[in-house]
């Protein structure tokens, strides 16, 4: 005997008024005006924003590459530790996950700033200080600061179920370390890499608050543009919508890419 | 952890983790009000703190929208997924590409485009920004994850189970009660944590359906960062940390007392076999 499909009914109704609902109207906004006649002028406006959406991309291209370098050999080797340390060192990791992202960029502006921590300790043995804030670096360093976790703990729960014995395989069979990594690691970890490459690259490229904080205003992303159509003085959710869809169509396309490595119900964190 | 260069990696990374948190909470201590001046120790920012209205107003207001949302999406997402559990194939994919949307869909996209929903009916009806809108918002967010806790459960749980309740005189609904509940709980329980955990932390949602009236903490810290800065949310960090590294500590303790005691019971296993040859 299984539970009635039918309990699934209030969920179905959700879904639509609350997700596919406020979808179709972002699109129908984008390609409407404020006397709602359709037209394509948004999209065509969206031309002025380019060099806003090809530094979003570079960017978040940026900080998911840094944050993959980072996490394999970190995840490798949380994945080969004992299982005490193991645990211990994923708790650590979900400790910063659990403070509030704007506190942890906040504390980044205390320390990055002109006479902020790290300007000071550096004055201390004569030198500086450096422009370490409100720079395209400042931006990009927010982001993996804030997304690394969630490249290392996909990637290390692929790893940990890796045998310790292929790997030993590999080296007497005379697999040298690089060989080891291009042959057995990286395509055994295949699909935690494209869970947390999408993992870092979406909230990535649609953030407007690490580059509020940190790229002092000369480092806007779309995300930016976005939340200035809606909430700022210069209000125009059709605009907005127009380039929301733009940022979904790019999303869309990362996954295209990445997610043929992933189940449909392997959600990790 | 074997070689000392994987050490020092662990150890910098770290380094890299908690620095940030670690200035944070040293300066929720200072004196001065400047960001980078020790001058002194003090715990005044602390007291500043819990006689801020605004910060106690907005953090009593995540609670509710929290604890709110999270509860109705702990019922919504586990009936979903008991219904889904029943379906063939297609339908179930249907279900479960609906249910990845909000999952990966930029949170400024989910934003805004529930803002847009709710000013249609602000504008048209009586209806506003507040609680109501945070809580629909936010239950929207949490439902996915309820959904994938309890699927895996209903997927691992024996097709006996209920047969074998009704044998011993349970009726259809009482088997379901006393047999299949409980044997998902756990898959409800983590569920709901994780529904909880993300409606507290989220801001950029709330951002967008909160209206002016009412605020959460995230979205009062982001307005506090944006103009003048007080050493108040740095002992709110300090606070927030304390109590979340206290709260998980004790949970990888315990989990490691059940590891430990684990490890040691398979070696006395072990032994007990080896005698026996």
């Amino acid at each position: 005997m299984k539970a009635p499909r039918s309990l699934a009914i209030p969920y179905a109704v959700w879904v639509l008024i609350f997700t596919v609902v406020p979808l179709a109207l972002v699109i129908g906004f984008a390609f409407s005006d404020t006397d709602g006649k359709i037209t394509l002028e948004n999209i065509f406006a969206m031309s002025d924003y380019m060099a806003v959406l090809f530094r979003s991309i570079l960017f978040a291209i940026a900080a998911t590459v840094i944050c993959l370098v980072i996490a394999f050999p970190a995840a490798y080797i949380i994945s080969r530790a004992n299982a005490i340390n193991r645990s211990t060192l994923v708790v650590l990791l979900m400790v910063p996950m659990w403070i509030n992202f704007l506190l942890r960029t906040y504390a980044w502006m205390t320390l990055l700033e002109q006479n902020g921590v790290i300007n000071r300790l550096l004055g201390l043995i004569d030198l500086g200080p450096y422009q370490l804030i409100n720079n395209s670096g400042a931006v990009i360093l927010g982001m993996v600061y804030n997304y690394l976790p969630f490249m290392i703990l996909p990637l290390y729960s692929v790893m940990v179920k890796i045998d310790q014995s292929i790997i030993e395989a590999a080296q007497d069979l005379g697999s040298n370390k690089i060989r080891l990594v291009r042959k057995v690691l990286l395509p055994l970890s295949m699909p935690g890499i494209s869970t947390g490459v999408i993992a870092v690259f979406v909230p990535s490229v649609s953030t407007f608050i690490i580059s509020r904080m940190l790229g002092g205003g000369t480092n806007d992303l779309i995300g930016d543009i976005i939340e200035m159509q809606f909430s700022g003085n210069s209000y125009n959710p059709h605009l907005g919508s127009a380039m929301a869809l733009v940022l979904m169509i790019i999303v869309l396309f990362m996954m295209s890419l990445f997610n043929q490595f992933g189940s449909e119900e392997d959600v990790q964190l | 952890m074997k070689t000392v260069s994987s050490k020092v990696y662990m150890y910098l990374l770290y380094l890299f983790l908690y620095l940030p948190i670690l200035v944070l909470i040293v300066f929720s201590f200072n004196q001065s009000k400047s960001r980078a001046n020790w001058t002194g120790f003090t715990l005044h920012w602390y007291a500043d703190l819990f006689r801020d209205e605004r910060i106690l107003t907005s953090l009593l207001n995540t609670v509710i929208v929290a604890l709110a949302a999270s509860v109705l999406a702990t019922v919504l997402g586990t009936m979903a997924a008991l219904g889904i559990h029943s379906m063939g194939k297609t339908a179930r994919g249907l279900f479960m590409g609906a249910t990845y949307i909000p999952v990966i869909n930029p949170e400024i996209i989910m934003g805004i485009s529930l803002m847009i929903l709710f000013k249609f009916f602000v504008t048209r009806t009586s209806f506003q920004f507040g609680f109501a809108t945070l809580i629909l918002a936010h239950i929207s967010f949490d439902v996915p994850y309820v959904i994938y806790n309890v699927l895996p459960k209903l997927r691992g749980m024996s097709p006996n189970l209920v047969e074998a309740a009704q044998d011993l005189g349970c009726n259809p609904r009482q088997a379901f009660f006393k047999a299949v509940i409980p044997e998902i709980m756990p898959g409800i329980f983590s569920g709901f944590l994780m529904a909880l955990t993300y409606s507290v932390d989220d801001f950029v949602v709330s951002y967008f359906t909160s209206g002016t009236t009412v605020e959460t903490l995230s979205v009062t810290i982001e307005s506090m960062t944006r103009v003048k800065v007080s050493p108040k949310i740095n002992a709110l960090s300090a606070i927030i940390f304390v109590v979340i590294t206290a709260i998980l500590i004790i949970k990888n303790v315990i989990e490691n007392r059940r590891l430990r005691r684990d490890m040691a019971l398979s070696r006395v296993a072990v032994r007990e076999a080896r005698t026996r040859r």
